[in-house]
């Protein structure tokens, strides 16, 4: 048994009544690279908070290399020789690159040699970052962490949104980290970077870890399984309870809205699907694989690169947000600050679409506003006691509000962006039930969520969407958070064979 | 119960929802009562003329501040308003009106230029009004060099005196009068929210089909326009043209501050700046009336402004907090 490197255990962290992190360890061996895995609300990014010193736990030992550590700052992690690397670059954007070198007193040859080795040749130091492009950026911050040849280097989702050239750099360069007495903790959503690169894997599930799992072929299911935990023994029981009536659709319908390969950006790819009446079409991704792009693209924000978007079969090209709306296709952002007027009021804010789609600068109709206004609110139940500034209402009833404001007969289409992220659960039901409704009604839905239980309770059906494709699509009552999961981590294969025993046990039970 | 009457009526929500106009207004009614034992003869028609020009560029002024912007060229604009008036004047007297109206309608074109180049450039709108700080600055001076030309009787007569009692001065009539007719339409237009809208939130004012670019150069517009009434009333008080600008736009933002309008967009109205430019002006009035000398006086109205914002700020927290 060698001496462990990094020994974190028994990790509480609490945020008032919250408790995001219970009981969470890792062991990291030296000279391993050990994957840390777990769902959204996991207590991933809280336990990496404490492992950089950026937050203090209530409870809980780290011990860095046989010494009690006790960081406040990740100034002082990165003293006692641990580094980490995020998603966002933590590079100065008005200095140079050699200033940012300076700054936090890297050794420049020994940058050089690993920027070289991760595939960028001949960059000029003397560039300001801010004309850098942002995957160079991120291989910039890369190269720096390990230019100080830290004994433990975290990187949260260093691959993420990396072209794949400097990809396979960033993948060679944590590879060769095996073997020396320098360890890598490595935080990916991509289930196959994990398998392809990783020893270990440690998996948290609400604020414990879990499992620590050798990875060897095979391993990603045991891992999802860890991941999943009650959540799918759950998702099992219900899955024989009766699901909503759903309104069935002609298959040959002319669908509402239709994506046809559509491609902006440099997430989204290749997105085709078909939306229909009275269908409420779950969508499921990870963060960062064009799903940002494909509701910009259909809500008229961004025109699309390529490709075409369809409504009851008649192409349509949406230039501005207003184009859509007069199209009957309307967007809930999931963040409500992007989505309302804060400082203004719940009838202002009701008022704004529904003028938008006038074509006229002319007089708002008192009465008729008034009355439309006060149906949107008597409608979704909205507590209107602080009415006139909309940022005192509580989080669930500035949700209410940005659904409130596209209740309308002329809205056809509703696009849902995670409706339902960070809200109370009865509210959450108030929605679930809203979303049905609207369907219920004739209306087209799409919906992204986060929380994969919603697509079963919510949806009709279900497109899973990984780097800037559909990879599936299956009904919502075979969607179960495990395949869902496994699809969504572009695990095709596995995804293949589960489909084929639901097939063959469609109650659900296949074993 | 009566309360509840009261907040049902179109007054009463008024002033529940603008509690902060209605405390200026209360500041003022206090401030004119002491300067009235403090000289008994002072009456508000010399206040309301001495007003009249920068209350039509703080409301101007808070139209864009509203929709997110500011408009750093509007003394620059009142000027070449003024000179451009007081020049016709001298040369056409008998086309009197359709030179006012022809005036106006040049304020909302020097405002929509400004817009279309803050919305074009990308620059930030301070630096590009700024720039045109300078611009029309220099245009007012191609136009008259000294100050000179000419005003109309008919402009003197509508904004000087008052209309039957002493109270009620004709030049807080025709400012009230001008400003209700174009912002209360408006404000219930889809253009007033819009202008609102884009100054509160400008991603989610887009993502709501407002069209943002459009709103801008509008506000823009009306900024301009409500400029060209202050060039006027310049013209009609001192009785000629004056190149050099005023010092307006200072006067115009500190009116906005202390008149609840947010520097940061979408909260306000124009009333409360133009009570605002009211408390400037007869504070000004009071320093003198008890004899505080000149420089000094700058500095207690800068003090007075800064602890009236702070407490309205402090009065707003605490109101969020409850």
């Amino acid at each position: 048994m060698t001496e462990l490197l990094l020994d974190a255990s028994g990790v509480v962290k609490r945020y008032g009544s919250v408790t995001a992190l219970r009981d969470a360890s890792l062991s990291i061996r030296p000279g391993e690279i050990h994957a840390l895995m777990g769902a959204n609300g996991a207590g991933k990014s809280t336990f990496v908070k404490v492992l950089t010193g950026a937050v203090r736990p209530d409870a809980g030992t780290i011990i860095l290399r046989g010494q009690e550590r006790q960081a406040h700052s990740p100034a002082e992690a990165r003293r006692s020789g641990m580094v980490s690397v995020y998603q966002e670059p933590a590079i100065l954007p008005d200095l140079t690159v050699l200033e940012n070198l300076v700054l936090t007193e890297t050794p420049v040859e020994a940058f050089r040699t690993q920027l070289d080795d991760l595939g960028i040749k001949n960059l000029d130091l003397r560039a300001h970052a801010r004309n850098l492009p942002l995957a160079t950026l991120r291989v910039i911050d890369l190269a720096r962490a390990l230019a100080i040849e830290p004994d433990v280097l975290l990187l949260d989702e260093m691959t993420a949104a990396l072209p794949a050239d400097l990809t396979a750099g960033v993948l060679e360069a944590i590879a060769r980290q095996r073997g020396t007495s320098r360890s890598v903790i490595f935080i990916s959503h991509r289930m196959l970077e994990v398998a392809g690169l990783c020893d270990r894997a440690t998996v948290l599930r609400d604020g414990s870890t879990v499992g620590v799992v050798d990875v060897s072929p095979g391993a990603e299911h045991e891992i999802v399984d860890l991941m999943l935990g009650s959540a799918r023994e759950g998702e099992e029981r219900g899955a024989t309870a009766p699901s909503a009536p759903r309104t069935a659709q002609a298959a040959d319908a002319t669908p509402r809205l239709s994506a046809r390969n559509l491609a902006a950006g440099r997430n989204l790819v290749d997105v085709s699907f078909d939306l229909h009446e009275g269908e409420v079409l779950g969508l499921v991704a990870l963060e960062g694989q064009g799903q940002d792009e494909l509701f910009d693209v259909l809500s008229g924000q961004v025109r699309p690169e390529s490709g075409q978007v369809l409504i009851d079969g008649g192409a349509v090209h949406f230039g501005h947000p207003s184009d859509a709306i007069r199209a009957g296709v309307v967007l809930v952002p999931a963040d409500r600050s992007s989505a309302l007027l804060m400082q203004r009021s719940v009838r202002e804010n009701v008022a704004l679409p529904r003028l938008a789609g006038v074509r006229s600068w002319g007089l708002i109709n008192v009465g008729e506003e008034r009355r439309q206004v006060g149906a949107a609110i008597d409608r979704l139940q909205i507590d209107t006691r602080a009415q006139a500034e909309v940022q005192r209402l509580s989080g669930g009833n500035q949700q209410k509000v940005t659904i409130a404001r596209w209740l309308s007969s002329s809205v056809r289409t509703y696009l849902f962006y995670d409706p339902t992220r960070g809200i109370d659960i009865r509210t959450k039901a108030e929605i679930y039930d809203l979303v049905r409704e609207l369907a219920g009604a004739g209306a087209a839905v799409l919906l992204l969520t986060s929380e994969l239980e919603e697509i079963k309770r919510v949806c009709d059906r279900a497109i899973v969407v990984f780097g800037g494709t559909v990879v599936d699509e299956m009904p919502a009552d075979v969607a179960d958070e495990p395949t869902l999961l496994r699809s969504a981590h572009g695990l095709e294969a596995a995804m293949a064979a589960v489909a084929a025993s639901a097939a063959a046990a469609p109650d659900g039970q296949a074993s | 119960m009566t309360r509840l009457a009261a907040a049902r009526g179109g007054l009463g929500r008024w002033a529940r929802g603008d509690s902060w106009t209605v405390g200026l207004i209360v500041i003022f009614a206090a401030l004119f009562v002491f300067t009235k034992i403090l000289r008994p003869t002072y009456g508000l028609d010399a206040l309301a003329i001495a007003s009249l020009p920068v209350a039509f560029a703080a409301a101007g002024q808070a139209i864009v501040v509203i929709s997110g912007g500011i408009d750093l060229s509007i003394g620059s604009v009142m000027a070449l308003t003024n000179v451009i008036a007081a020049s016709l004047l001298l040369s056409y007297p008998e086309l009197s009106v359709p030179i006012v109206i022809f005036v106006m309608l040049v304020g909302l074109l020097i405002g929509a230029i400004n817009g279309v180049l803050v919305v074009v450039s990308r620059v930030p709108d301070i630096v590009v009004t700024l720039a045109m700080l300078f611009v029309w600055a220099g245009v007012a001076l191609l136009v008259l060099g000294t100050p000179g030309g000419a005003s109309t009787s008919w402009l003197r007569q509508i904004s000087s005196g008052t209309l039957g009692i002493e109270l009620i001065p004709r030049a807080l009539v025709v400012l009230l009068a001008i400003v209700g007719v174009v912002w209360i339409p408006l404000r219930r237009s889809r253009l007033g929210l819009s202008i609102y809208a884009i100054g509160s939130n400008r991603l989610a004012a887009f993502r709501s089909g407002v069209n943002v670019e459009g709103t801008k150069i509008a506000a823009y517009a009306l900024t301009g326009f409500f400029a060209s009434l202050g060039g006027l009333a310049l013209t009609a008080s001192t009785g000629i043209g004056t190149p050099i600008p005023g010092p307006y736009l200072l006067l115009s933002v500190a009116a906005i501050v202390l008149g609840g309008v947010s520097l940061a967009g979408g909260r306000g109205g124009l009333l409360g700046p133009i009570v605002g430019i009211y408390i400037l002006g007869i504070i000004r009035a009071d320093l003198t009336f008890i004899g505080m000398e000149p420089a000094f006086s700058t500095v207690i109205q800068g003090v007075i402004m800064v602890v009236v914002v702070m407490v309205g700020a402090y009065l707003t927290l605490r109101r969020r907090l409850a």
